[in-house]
């Protein structure tokens, strides 16, 4: 795993040619910044709400790589003073998803803040969160010496079709996607990680019935005290060295967690699945993913009567879908 | 008559001032001590914030060290300079940086006033200690203990067990009785001023500065020399988690701690800003003489420690993934009943057995066509699928989420030979599960189906074995769960028991009477088949001792007439 994480961080060094700066604000960081990295492409409709609901959890700088956006994502977010904008038009599978890219600028920029890794579809939030920001929660998990925490992401979708309700530009989007599959996710000890993979949820029931060991992960790994030795390895479902997974009980009971809201249906993502269709830049075998993408495109309905509405963290703590530390 | 408080601040100093601050302006006069590690300029915006107030004054600031003497000397110093600045001052008060007065300073003086002679600390005997941590109580007192407990633990452990093993003894000196207790205390002048000028002081001091965590033990052991009215118990509310540490009190604790009745509680996290403003706002409301009671609060910790310690049982998630053996007793969150081949008995057992208890009943949760929930839903409680390979990529997952997502309900469902086996061996080792067999009963359809011969053998011989396994596995020693096993024949012969037991098993408390009974379907010639697979050279064991029916002359079976359809 050593090796591993080396190889991981070589490789991002040899593709940081990649990346061009468009605006680099990184000077402004200060000591105890919280930090948050993400790869863009096209997000016009999600990035005013995105950047307003970390600018409210505290997050001081966004470090953003954009790949390729032809719809003014690249010029609205060079516009925003708390974001450092690079660009590449290099490929996104290639480029591991975009970690290859992230990596490097976290070598750089990260080492010794705590920063939040997600996509622009991935809304963080944890226990007490409206109120609490992630400089009193970083606190909280310095005190109990921890270096990270875990996120299940949950998938939000709307009550209908797919495309039939549409997400203003810098509306909420958990306005019109506020239901979610409370049940049915299946956990699994990963020894060679030390990490948990969690699966399941709303896509797995749609989609991948016929094989469900090639349904999404949701567990994800999304806040760390960042050195500038370490890597994600997949996304950001594992991260090396392999302690920073241990996010988990009972060594220390009760850990505390969060939940990554997913907001990926929103209307735009039956349109988007023809385009990704194509481009095949998404997950390791595309192949698997046609069957997923038709059933996208053909703008189907998730929700069930057995769908709960979204109300807030009380909720996900009180169906244990995430923890508030104690228990 | 007044109160003083002493308090004892290292860190967040914003937080220490603010308090400290709360009581000055409330006439209590406050000396504080500042461990010498904290910042300067940090000292010196504390004074700066309450360079107001007269009635503050500043012990010398020493480096103190948890565990270590330097805080009970912190502590005396800033008693002295309390007893000598504030003659007005009866009570003391102890107090650290992370308290919080949960009631109005003027409570606080008038209970203390109505109580001049009272000292408030709690001491303990070391024989009735319970709450250490590392099984170290009288030992604390005659030991040495050189090495950090914090920073080399393997080396202080190690000592301890040398010194344990050579018989060594400290000599603890005459007039101390060692007696244990929280390190906050609220003491009466004419006490503290007695302990502060013991003529012996020079030796106590430099005996307890070789005990182990002295400032749990030296006002508690000496108090017990000067007073004579000791009230063992501290007006600091505080709890300890099973680690031994501090539990930190949070915004969402804000009713608890204004259930407790306490004066003050004991550590707040220091950005629990809704706690800090409405204790310390004018909104805090008047309980006048009401007592202390913090005993009501010690059920809610209780839980919620057993609750941090075993985890929620038959949820994980990222955050919870048991994986020792200890966690695995019980491996669901609510008990649950599995019937195998009681469908094959009667027709209609599903319906009766929801209307007799209102439990939920699902068909074959692990058939191979999918699981078959109640009512044939495709998507049960909690967006479960019915899909059979979503359900078998993980059935224990399965399982343990259907009990999550359907809390409050008693869930019951049916399996047999026929099913996947997989989740054969998680049943048997959940303790929540309650089984019940009827070995044989798989016998039934077959009887009753029209394939041709040949084929119902080799059936009937592959759901034996499959039987068979299951039901070794269930009689090992290993298993957990409970479990009712009948052949055909024994049921066959005397059903009404086994179907009290079922209604039973449900629901212990309730003795519910068997007044509506299922549906039998036709046995009419069973003992004529079961004799017809033994002539093809199966061995059908399992269904038991099946009479033989419709040879003349055989005994026929005792099939109770109401039991027959």
């Amino acid at each position: 795993m050593r090796w591993k994480r080396k190889r991981l961080l070589f490789r991002a060094l040899r593709k940081r040619r990649q990346l061009q700066p468009v605006h680099d604000r990184t000077r402004a960081i200060a000591r105890n910044d919280i930090l948050l990295f993400a790869t863009i492409r096209n997000e016009a409709e999600r990035l005013p709400h995105f950047l307003k609901h970390y600018r409210n959890l505290g997050v001081d700088h966004f470090l953003m790589v954009d790949n390729g956006s032809d719809d003014g994502s690249a010029e609205y977010l060079a516009a925003q003073d708390d974001v450092s904008l690079w660009q590449t038009s290099h490929s996104y599978r290639l480029a591991r998803f975009g970690m290859d890219w992230l990596t490097w600028l976290m070598i750089r920029h990260a080492h010794g803040h705590w920063t939040v890794t997600v996509d622009a579809d991935e809304l963080l939030i944890y226990p007490d969160w409206p109120r609490r920001d992630l400089h009193g929660l970083t606190e909280m998990l310095d005190h109990d010496r921890r270096p990270s925490m875990g996120a299940l992401m949950l998938e939000l979708y709307p009550k209908g079709p797919l495309s039939a309700q549409v997400c203003q530009r810098g509306q909420d989007p958990t306005e019109i996607l506020s239901w979610f599959d409370s049940g049915g996710y299946t956990t699994r000890y990963q020894p060679k990680l030390d990490n948990i993979l969690i699966r399941g949820g709303v896509r797995s029931r749609m989609f991948f019935a016929a094989d469900p060991s090639k349904a999404p992960t949701l567990s994800k790994t999304p806040l760390v005290k960042w050195n500038r030795r370490y890597v994600y390895v997949s996304s950001t479902h594992s991260v090396l060295p392999r302690r920073l997974n241990r996010v988990r009980g009972p060594q220390a009971p009760g850990a505390i967690s969060g939940v990554l809201l997913h907001t990926k249906f929103m209307h735009t993502v039956v349109e988007r699945a023809a385009i990704e269709k194509q481009r095949r830049e998404h997950f390791e075998n595309s192949d698997l993913y046609e069957g997923y993408y038709d059933g996208l495109i053909g703008d189907p309905v998730f929700w069930t009567p057995e769908s709960l509405h979204y109300e807030g963290w009380q909720q996900l703590v009180a169906l244990g879908l995430m923890s508030d530390g104690r228990g | 008559m007044s109160v003083g408080f002493i308090m004892l601040a290292h860190q967040n100093l914003d937080r220490a001032a603010q308090v400290s601050g709360y009581w000055a302006q409330n006439d209590l006069p406050v000396v504080l001590h500042i461990d010498a590690k904290a910042e300067q300029r940090e000292f010196d915006d504390l004074k700066a914030s309450l360079a107001k107030f007269s009635n503050i004054r500043y012990a010398p600031r020493r480096n103190c060290g948890w565990g270590e003497f330097s805080i009970v000397a912190a502590t005396l110093d800033a008693a002295r300079l309390m007893l000598d600045e504030f003659p007005e001052v009866n009570h003391v008060f102890l107090a650290s940086g992370s308290c919080l007065p949960l009631r109005p300073a003027a409570e606080l003086r008038d209970y203390l006033a109505e109580r001049p002679e009272t000292d408030f600390i709690e001491s303990v005997t070391t024989e009735e200690v319970t709450w250490t941590v590392g099984g170290l109580d009288l030992e604390r007192f005659t030991l040495h203990f050189p090495f950090s407990w914090k920073r080399h633990r393997r080396l202080f452990d190690r000592f301890v067990d040398l010194q344990r093993r050579v018989g060594y003894s400290r000599h603890i000196p005459e007039g101390v009785e060692p007696h244990l207790g929280s390190q906050w205390w609220c003491l009466t002048r004419k006490t503290l001023a007695a302990i502060l000028d013991d003529p012996k002081r020079q030796e106590y001091d430099r005996y307890f500065s070789r005990v182990w965590i002295p400032d749990e033990s030296y006002f508690q052991s000496l108090v017990r020399k000067h007073s004579t009215n000791i009230e063992s118990r501290s007006l600091t509310f505080s709890r300890f988690d099973n680690q031994g540490k501090p539990h930190v009190f949070y915004d969402d604790h804000l009713q608890l701690l204004q259930k407790s009745d306490c004066f003050v509680a004991r550590k707040i996290w220091p950005r629990a800003n809704l706690l800090y403003r409405r204790f310390l706002g004018n909104e805090m409301k008047a309980l006048a003489r009401i007592e202390p009671n913090p005993r009501k609060l010690d059920k809610v910790f209780v839980q919620a420690n057993l609750r941090r310690t075993r985890g929620r049982a038959g949820r994980r998630t990222q955050s919870r993934f048991p994986m020792h053996d200890l966690w695995a007793i019980q491996k669901t969150c609510a008990p649950y009943s599995v019937f195998e081949g009681f469908t094959d008995l009667f027709s209609n057992f599903q319906t009766w057995l929801e209307k007799r208890t209102g439990a939920r009943v699902h068909g074959h949760l692990f058939s191979k066509r999918g699981a078959e929930f109640v009512d044939g839903a495709e998507v049960y409680a909690g967006c479960l699928s019915s899909s059979s390979k979503l359900r078998d990529y993980n059935p224990r997952a399965f399982l343990e989420n259907l009990l999550w997502n359907t809390q409050g309900e008693y869930q019951c469902f049916q399996f047999g030979p026929a099913d996947r086996q997989a989740i054969g061996n998680f049943l048997a080792s959940d303790q929540n599960a309650r089984i019940h067999v009827i070995t044989g009963a798989w016998a039934v359809p077959l009887f009753h189906s029209d394939m041709e011969f040949g084929r119902i053998r080799r059936v009937a011989a592959r759901y034996q074995a499959i039987e068979a396994a299951h039901v070794e596995r269930l009689r090992s020693p290993h298993t957990r769960a409970q479990v009712k096993l009948w052949t055909l024949a024994e049921f066959v012969e005397n059903p009404m028991p086994v179907l009290q037991t079922v209604l039973n098993g449900i629901d212990p408390g309730a003795s519910r009477k068997l007044t509506e009974v299922p549906r039998l379907v036709d046995l009419q010639g069973f003992g004529r088949f079961v004799q017809k697979l033994k002539n093809e050279g199966m061995n059908p064991h399992s269904v038991g001792d099946f009479p033989l029916d419709d040879i003349p002359g055989a005994k026929t079976p005792r099939i109770k007439p109401y039991a027959i359809s």
